[in-house]
């Protein structure tokens, strides 16, 4: 437990100092949302119905953006070689790098998600349920974009890859997301939320294995 | 071509069980080229062995399959009866030194050793700190230190947890002479205490080791793996 605490603070701790990229991913997701009425025009009958789909494809590629140095920092510098080495189980190294990129990177968006909800016009029935959605959803995308950090850690300029291996994985959590926040505009329902905290739980359960594995190919 | 080495020799080799690090008849192959094969040699406790031989022979390999981190593709490696496969006990009685030095260099030379005396399981770090001459730059981000510097603050993790078997990979590259005379110093004790160092190195340290390991580059013909695709034989 004390080997895990200190990574983890020690993960927060570089995501927050300069060049770590916490903020980063908060800035994009802002931005992509902003973009939108620019393009699409301000009346809320066209908004409104978009809102839940915009809200969530910016958070999905706002995740991405800091993703791919998820391991790879660590790669570079070795630290990963004795990361390996160390008491920790790789799996456990894993599901705490990967709960520092959600803190530093999902949770955020859970938070300014309302405020650009605003700006979508999304109807005031549906804030609840967007909070809810993404903050029972964005933790997978962490641990799922773990998995394909871990397979392109070695890749030079890997980003790219592991958004086209990460995105399709992305698409079931996008699906029940977005619906959960659109159901509860015409006329509420639970089943998009239940189906999206089911999938976060197997996904939370199963990544840190597949992660794992992933490295040890990686680190030989 | 040579035959290939059976992965499953390992079970037909006698249990080593004498105290000290065994290592019998190891190959090793990375993307499908043989490094090396038919290695073996022990390591008493107390011993050190420097490992010595041309670029590229390797050196490196070697002690990332004794660290558990690559595995062997033939042979076995038993440290007191414990092979690298028991993943956990394994990791308790080495330490490896890379050639990386798993430095942060947004941290403070202070704030790296502190990560890892708590990964290593907590341990002061003011000896470790002490010993390699860290205290005066303890509060300076890594980024600004030499790589002198770094080295040294990465050979200062191996002083934060009790490890028997310490691994390493040009230790003294980057360090000044007084150093190394200190650094060598710290092995020794570590040997003193009943400890084992595999050192590759292309220096003379002045360490109470014994004949040094030399490994030979393989013949001619040798390093194409038997997977006929990975040698260039498509049809």
């Amino acid at each position: 437990m004390g080997a895990a605490r200190t990574l983890l603070a020690r993960d927060l701790r570089l995501a927050l100092r300069s060049g770590g990229g916490a903020g980063l991913g908060l800035a994009f997701f802002l931005i992509v949302v902003l973009l939108v009425p620019l393009g699409v025009g301000p009346e809320q009958s066209r908004l409104a119905p978009l809102a839940p789909g915009i809200l969530w494809v910016a958070a999905l590629l706002a995740c991405l953006l800091s993703l791919d140095r998820l391991f790879q920092a660590d790669w570079e510098d070795g630290v990963l070689d004795v990361l390996a080495l160390a008491p920790l189980p790789l799996e456990a190294v894993v599901a705490v790098k990967a709960l520092a990129h959600w803190l530093t990177t999902g949770l955020p968006l859970v938070l300014l998600a309302p405020v650009l909800a605003v700006t979508l016009n999304l109807p005031a029935v549906a804030f609840p349920w967007l909070i809810a959605s993404l903050a029972i959803g964005t933790p997978a995308l962490s641990f799922l974009g773990a998995i394909g950090a871990a397979v392109t850690v070695g890749v030079r300029r890997g980003g790219l890859l592991l958004s086209v291996l990460v995105l399709p994985l992305y698409v079931p959590s996008l699906i029940f997301g977005a619906e959960a926040v659109a159901a509860a505009g015409a006329g509420e329902s639970l089943t998009p939320l239940l189906l999206l905290a089911g999938l976060t739980l197997f996904i939370l359960a199963a990544a840190p294995f597949a992660a794992a594995a992933a490295l040890r190919v990686n680190l030989r | 071509m040579t035959p290939e080495p059976d992965p499953r020799a390992e079970s037909r080799l006698p249990p080593d069980t004498s105290p000290g690090l065994g290592v019998t008849d190891l190959a090793c192959r990375r993307d499908g080229r043989l490094v090396f094969s038919g290695l073996s040699f022990h390591l008493a406790p107390g011993e050190a062995r420097l490992l010595r031989g041309p670029n590229g022979v390797g050196k490196s390999s070697l002690l990332r399959v004794l660290a558990g981190l690559v595995p062997p593709a033939a042979g076995r490696v038993t440290l007191d009866g414990i092979t690298p496969r028991d993943a956990d006990a394994w990791a308790e009685q080495v330490a490896y030194a890379g050639h990386l030095d798993a430095v942060k260099p947004q941290l403070t030379v202070a704030e790296n050793l502190r990560f890892w005396s708590g990964i290593l399981g907590a341990r002061d770090i003011a000896p470790a700190l002490a010993s390699l001459d860290l205290a005066a730059i303890a509060d300076r981000t890594a980024a600004s230190c030499s790589a002198g510097q770094k080295r040294r603050l990465g050979l200062a993790r191996l002083l934060l947890a009790e490890r028997r078997l310490w691994l390493l990979d040009e230790p003294t590259v980057a360090l000044d002479a007084a150093t190394v005379a200190r650094f060598t110093r710290i092995v020794a004790a570590h040997l003193a205490g009943g400890g084992m160092a595999l050192i590759a190195t292309h220096v003379d340290l002045d360490l109470p080791a014994g004949p040094p390991l030399v490994m030979a580059p393989p013949a001619r013909g040798d390093d194409v793996g038997a997977d006929p695709f990975l040698a260039g034989n498509f049809a």
